[in-house]
């Protein structure tokens, strides 16, 4: 833990401790570790003089913030009308299935977070599936196995 | 000083008055919920509404927010007001029917039918609770999270804040914590009694006891009857 409030203490330096910083500061710890930890969000509010609560208020109002670990890929299925109606639900539901986990939830290795978006917009090549920073194009049910295939660490049983 | 004309007289209002404080001191009466005296406007639950501007070209703004301007025009109850007075109370009321506060201004504003699903959801979201905390209390160990459909009103955490000197203050001020008349069992989700009510007189029903909760609160039965 000593390491992970040095990191943020850093992060605070960064940006000269300054208030409007706020944003970029819970950037900075959410790159690190995937989501906020609740003592980084504490020692976030005592350095700059913010009172937790809006620490907080921030940090659950914006959706690039998470309040509870994610895994180390993100897989966000596109549900926006264009993707809607050429078969996202579908590809979401495929991905539940394989992964045992709702939207908004982690599957118990760590390794994979399902969320939902609606609207990236490129629909023009939907329906979408962006796991971390690939775009993964017309999707397809079927496909779905193959770009799970790929984030996976190599050498775990599927 | 502001000179300006609210239901068609002229009235003055002070530098930085709000136009509901103006009304106020003239004794007109606009209903508020979100409002307190002693937090900043906030102009959240809409109940405030004037209307200003000449005919044709009127808007509705919130009285609790918008500040008293020169030679400004102000109704402050049309019927373009009242029903959008009433509509926010309907809201109000399938959000939170257990409130007694809101079944009050139900009854008082004749809203006798509700077109909503009652959402039992105990907060209307006007953030007194907040404010309250905040400026008053000097605490802010509550505040609002989340967005959308997903917000509420919780502490850090969804634990006992630290800043928390349990003063009560949030509770003090919520308009939905006070249960209606009922209690949690009313079986129906507009209350409206206060509509029916013929004042009785404990002199002659006492067996029935009062319709308010203590008795007297009407003060029909305590007043003096030969006067
Ligand atoms: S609907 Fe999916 S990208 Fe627009
Ligand atoms: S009292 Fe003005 S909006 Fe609530």
């Amino acid at each position: 833990m000593d390491v992970q409030i040095d990191r943020v203490k850093a992060s605070i330096l960064k940006h000269k401790s300054q208030k409007k910083a706020l944003i970029a500061i819970l950037q900075d710890i959410q790159a690190e570790h995937n989501y906020l930890p609740p003592d980084a969000l504490r020692a976030v509010a005592r350095s700059l003089g913010v009172p937790l609560i809006d620490v907080i208020g921030v940090a659950t109002f914006y959706r690039a913030f998470s309040l509870k670990p994610r895994g180390r890929h993100i897989v966000t299925v596109c549900l926006g009308t264009a993707c809607h109606i050429r078969g996202g639900p579908k590809i979401l539901e495929e991905f539940e299935r394989k992964l045992a986990v709702q939207p908004g939830e982690t599957t118990p290795d760590g390794q994979f977070t399902l969320e939902t978006v609606a609207c990236l917009g490129c629909c023009a090549i939907g329906p979408v599936v962006v796991v971390d920073r690939d775009y993964h194009a017309h999707t397809t049910t079927r496909k779905v196995d193959g770009i799970l295939k790929r984030y996976r660490k190599p050498g775990r049983p599927s | 000083m502001i000179r300006l004309i609210m239901n068609g007289l002229e009235v003055q209002a002070e530098e930085g008055w709000t136009l509901l404080e103006t009304a106020q001191f003239y004794g007109l009466e606009i209903p508020t919920l979100c409002h307190n005296e002693g937090l900043t406007p906030w102009g959240g639950c809409r109940l405030c509404v004037v209307e200003i501007g000449a005919k044709p070209k009127t808007r509705l703004v919130s009285s609790c927010t918008y500040p008293a301007e020169e030679g400004l025009v102000v109704q402050t109850d049309t019927k373009r007001v009242i029903r959008a007075r009433r509509m926010m109370i309907e809201l109000m009321l399938s959000t939170a029917p257990m409130s007694k506060k809101i079944q009050d201004l139900a009854s008082k504003f004749g809203v006798t039918e509700q077109r909503y699903p009652p959402r039992n959801e105990e907060c209307v979201y006007c953030g007194l609770c907040v404010r309250m905390c905040d400026e008053q209390m000097d605490a802010r160990a509550i505040g609002f999270q989340n967005r959308g459909h997903k917000r509420k009103i919780s502490t850090p955490f969804d634990i006992r804040s630290e800043d928390c000197r349990l003063c009560g203050a949030c509770i003090y001020i919520c308009p939905a914590c006070s249960a209606r008349c009922q209690g949690p069992s009313a079986e129906t989700d507009i209350c409206n009694a206060c509509l029916q009510i013929e004042p009785t007189c404990l002199e002659e029903y006492g067996e029935l006891n009062c319709w308010m909760y203590d008795a007297g609160r009407c003060g029909t039965c305590v007043q003096d009857k030969s006067k």
